[in-house]
């Protein structure tokens, strides 16, 4: 299986990956360096590397004005209730059209994806209106809802796709075996589909997390998450790249770190069906 | 094979998904839908009266939505293309054998955890910014007249910004799907001595195809709504006011919600039109 | 354990929840300015003399104008104070979406609040914002720069005095830049300041039938003045630049002069954030030689109460304290005096120690030279000086700011910025029914 290769074309396929990743991870790794420097160090020309007095001072400047604790629950709660509260709905979903096909699954399937090609501030409006009469501004259900609905089309289509791979005729055995519909979704599919199901997740937490427009818009100060936290960092008066750092950091770095270790299952899942 | 039991019971599950959809698109669509053909102002005290077609044929008749469309046609050609293009040289180069590949992957899909508003900042002022981004730093260093991104090279920058978002998401699918690809298949040709050009043009693109597809599907849903990235900044300066933005303009900053919702139906119209243009060639896939 | 806690706590909250009066909480939406950060910073006293809890929401300029905007118009009810400026404040009073101040006590002393702001946040006599800190416009230039050019700086510069300083002092080589102007397109940003520029050249947005002028040939004089002193004199990617990014430059050494806000003086003079703290002097905005409107503008953040709050008695009480006599004195005691929140009161101008601040006389002056009601050398329909007080502003000052940012670029030339500008403005007006 494994292809033999010579230790100079590893060395050099690891040194181009290298230098390319690296590259990639810049902007990140310069932001992080650049929260634990003083102002002036963050616009010093030539730039600080990695010689300089690190102060944490950026962080408690950020930690004593804003609340970033009471931020990054909202957007846990937010991230991680949309994602529940969808894949409630969405496996179901999926499991339907892939193992029950009928002649609209199709149809059915890009027209859900076409929901999501509704322009945010077009609509903004009449979800203001709406979320005014039931009352659902600034709560974290009212933006739950919200996002679980925006993303569930990309959540039904990946596990549609995953669903779709798990061979008929496990299913079929399963039936022949006298398994009901129950049985056969509890100990058949949701085993395969485990894989599946873990990095339709992983995504949209990911999707739920980084949205930046109905989180900043319908919220105020109670269920306000991380992105309205970047808001008041955004360009106030004065020199201030050392402290937006310093709240770049504190935001993203929850995310990075699940996606860090989540990473291999990610790549696994999403295939979106593309593999084989 | 199905029974009807099960068929009926398919329908079931099949209903919350859709029927939360339905609702969800229906509703505020009837709504826009309604205010487009209202003189409708908040500012001004809201309802002003019926005014038919009038926003419609007033936002098409601005001077700023042609230019509006092309930008927007630019910007998410440009991330396609680049995402797409540097997206298979880096799922090539990562499923080859090398020392700490685990590490160079999280390196390469760490920008995609970025938030959008967060990497818009970052770009604009840290590295971009004229005078003391790290960008300026560099052109100096070499003593080269700092490029003055947001402005001069406006959609150049946006681009790059959103690409080096997105660039992570066509890398993930596109290795995925090389991974999957018959490794002694390539051996094969390798023995052959078919050269490297031809075993990526006769092996490995056909191969990726459908990938490459999902890829410009799934990401021209999203960047067709990019907004974050040029409210932070250039607010839609310089050329880079997409139809997403103009229609802000049109409902945040002038208060015309009428004109706006009016915009807003066309983007829908167009969105569509898009899709069902690009589904017609995944539809075939998806069929499979 | 746990559940006994919250269960003591749940308790305790009814308890007090039912004794009235205790456990408010007001939201406040607030722009994230260094005097506004500070203001949250000191509001703990406020609640430990009330014990009305506050919760804050600050935001960037831009997102908490649409955010209030947004809440305002659709009677969201989001807010218990949202921070508004002079341009929005007697818009949304005479929609009726605000609560008039004066139910404020007596201590509080309306008639001390500066005559231009108090004026500039009414609405038919009755103030509906207190002003936190008001600005006016003015040269905030490098005593040593001129002083090594041989130029002197009058107090009542000319626009020739400032094009001649700029060339003096501008030294490429050195990095250092003649002059600082906005050119960021937002029409709190760069229309701001080329409104002025164009009110002191003799220029005005529209006749008293509403047609907009921009033209006309004070328009294309002054728009052309105003981009020669960038290309010439001004930094590179000057047209991306806003208050903030020209407050670094200027911090920096890099900036001859900078034409902006009273405010930024603190900021200059101040030695922990600026490297040119000693050698800053101020004048005057400019006029122009024979014409007598100086390009200075009024401008106030100020406090304002959403009508159908639930809790206008706190709202007002917050606002009491904050716009207050004592607040600026709290200030003074912790911050020093030259960090106190300048531009709201004629008190602040007659206390003894505040005299004694660099540019507290050159503010005061600044501030009484403007006149929102005759903001032009011909008559206008409107009131405002860098904006015009009506609701479609925002929308026409930012998209003609665009024109004007994409200018100072070098993509267009002043006559094309303008040509497009007015066919814009003409557009928006027709469609806001004008």
């Amino acid at each position: 299986m494994a292809r033999s290769v010579t230790t100079q074309r590893k060395s050099l396929n690891t040194f181009i990956a290298w230098t390319i990743g690296l590259l990639i991870f810049f902007p990140i790794l310069w932001t992080i360096l650049t929260s634990f420097k003083t102002e002036a160090q963050a616009i010093a020309d030539p730039p600080v590397w990695f010689f300089f007095d690190w102060t944490l001072e950026n962080y408690r400047v950020v930690q004593e004005r804003s609340n970033y604790n009471r931020f990054l629950w909202n957007s846990i709660i937010i991230a991680g209730g949309s994602t529940i509260l969808g894949m409630i709905i969405a496996i179901p979903a999926a499991w339907s059209m892939a193992f029950v096909p009928s002649r609209r699954t199709k149809d059915i399937l890009l027209w859900m994806l076409s929901t999501k090609m509704l322009p945010a501030v077009g609509v903004l409006y009449p979800i203001y209106l709406i979320f005014i009469q039931l009352g659902l501004l600034d709560t974290r259900i009212g933006l739950t809802i919200v996002l679980m609905l925006i993303n569930l089309p990309i959540m039904v289509w990946m596990l549609y796709t995953y669903f779709k791979e798990i061979p008929g005729e496990i299913l079929e055995a399963a039936r022949m075996d006298g398994a009901g519909l129950k049985e056969e979704i509890l100990y058949v599919l949701t085993p395969m589909a485990i894989p599946g199901i873990a990095s339709t997740v992983l995504l949209n937490i990911i999707l739920a997390w980084n949205e930046a427009f109905w989180t900043l818009n319908l919220t105020a100060a109670r269920a306000a998450p991380l992105t309205a936290f970047i808001a008041s960092y955004s360009s106030p008066e004065g020199l201030f790249y050392a402290k937006l750092s310093a709240a770049s950091t504190m935001a993203i770095a929850p995310i990075l770190i699940l996606g860090w270790f989540s990473q291999k299952q990610l790549v696994r899942g999403l295939t979106f069906g593309a593999v084989k | 094979m199905s029974t009807k039991a099960s068929r009926s019971a398919a329908r079931l599950m099949l209903a919350p998904a859709v029927i939360l959809l339905l609702a969800w698109m229906l509703v505020p669509l009837t709504m826009t839908l309604i205010f487009s053909f209202q003189r409708y102002l908040p500012m001004r005290g809201g309802f002003q009266g019926w005014v038919g077609f009038e926003n419609y044929a007033r936002f098409i008749g601005s001077s700023a939505f042609w230019p509006a469309i092309q930008t927007t046609i630019i910007i998410v050609g440009g991330v396609l293309l680049i995402t797409v293009i540097l997206g298979i040289l880096l799922a090539i180069l990562l499923d080859q054998p090398m020392w700490g590949q685990g590490m160079v992957r999280i390196l390469v899909i760490a920008p995609f955890f970025v938030m959008p508003t967060v990497s818009g900042l970052v770009w604009k002022n840290m590295f971009m910014d004229p005078n003391n981004g790290l960008l300026s730093h560099l052109w100096r260093f070499f003593g080269a007249d700092p490029v003055i991104w947001l402005s001069d090279a406006s959609m150049l920058s946006i681009i790059l910004i959103v690409s080096w978002q997105w660039l992570p998401f066509a890398t993930l699918i596109l290795l995925t799907a090389i991974q999957s690809l018959d490794s002694e298949q390539i051996e094969a040709a390798e023995m052959d001595g078919a050269p490297v050009l031809s075993r990526f043009w006769h092996i490995i693109l056909p191969h990726l195809a459908r990938a490459i597809t999902i890829v410009i599907l799934i990401q021209t849903i999203f960047l067709l709504a990019i907004f974050a990235e040029i409210f932070v900044t250039t607010q839609g300066s310089f050329g880079t006011r997409t139809l997403t933005y103009l229609i802000y303009q049109r409902v945040l900053e002038s208060q015309n919600v009428g004109l706006g919702s009016a915009g807003g139906i066309y983007a829908v119209i167009l969105a569509n039109i898009f899709a069902l243009l690009l589904m017609r060639i995944v539809g075939k896939n998806l069929d499979r | 354990m746990r559940l006994g806690k919250s269960l003591v706590a749940s308790t305790a909250l009814a308890l007090v929840a039912a004794s009235g009066a205790f456990a408010q909480t007001l939201t406040i939406a607030t722009v994230n300015n260094g005097d506004m950060i500070r203001m949250q910073g000191l509001s703990n006293e406020f609640t430990a003399q009330t014990g009305i809890e506050l919760e804050w929401v600050i935001l960037e300029e831009n997102i908490l104008r649409q955010r209030v905007t947004q809440d305002i118009a659709t009677s969201g009810g989001q807010f218990d104070i949202m921070t508004i400026g002079m341009y929005e404040a007697p818009i949304w009073a005479e929609r009726g979406w605000l609560v008039s101040l004066d139910g404020l006590p007596e201590e509080y002393d309306i008639d001390d609040i500066l005559p231009a702001m108090r004026a500039g946040l009414s609405f038919e006599d009755s103030l509906y914002a207190a002003p936190f800190y008001g600005e006016s416009s003015m040269v905030m230039y490098r005593t040593d720069l001129m002083e090594a050019a041989g130029m002197e700086m009058p107090e009542e510069p000319t626009w020739d005095d400032i094009a001649a300083a700029a060339a003096a002092m501008t030294d490429r080589d050195n990095n250092i830049n003649g002059i600082c102007l906005r050119g960021r397109a937002g029409w709190g940003e760069n229309m701001a300041f080329i409104t002025t520029v164009a009110n002191s050249f003799g220029a005005r947005w529209f006749d008293e039938d509403w047609n907009a002028q921009l033209d006309s040939p004070e328009w294309l004089e002054a728009v052309t003045f105003y981009n020669d002193l960038l290309q010439n004199y001004g930094p590179p990617g000057a047209a991306n630049n806003g208050f903030n990014e020209n407050l670094t430059l200027f911090q920096q050494g890099r900036c001859g002069m900078w034409l902006d806000a009273t405010v930024a003086a603190s900021f200059v003079t101040n030695p922990s954030d600026s490297t040119v703290a000693d050698s800053v002097g101020f004048a005057l905005a400019p006029n122009r030689d024979g014409l007598d409107k100086r390009a200075n503008w009024l401008w106030a953040w100020a406090l304002a109460i959403p009508a159908g709050t639930q809790q206008e008695e706190a709202a007002m009480e917050f606002i009491n304290w904050a716009t207050s006599k004592d607040y600026l004195e709290l200030v003074a005691e912790r911050e020093g005096w030259a960090n106190v929140p300048p531009g709201s009161r004629t008190s602040l101008y007659e206390t003894p120690e505040y005299a004694e601040v660099p540019f507290a006389d050159m503010t005061l002056r600044s501030i009484n030279a403007a006149d929102p009601n005759n903001p032009t050398i011909d008559p206008v329909p409107y009131v405002g000086i860098q904006f015009v007080a009506i609701p479609e502003w925002a929308g026409i000052g930012t998209a003609a700011g665009q024109e004007f940012s994409a200018m100072v670029a070098g993509q267009l030339t002043p006559e094309q910025a303008l040509e497009r500008a007015q066919a814009l403005v003409t557009d928006e007006m027709e469609a806001a029914g004008y």
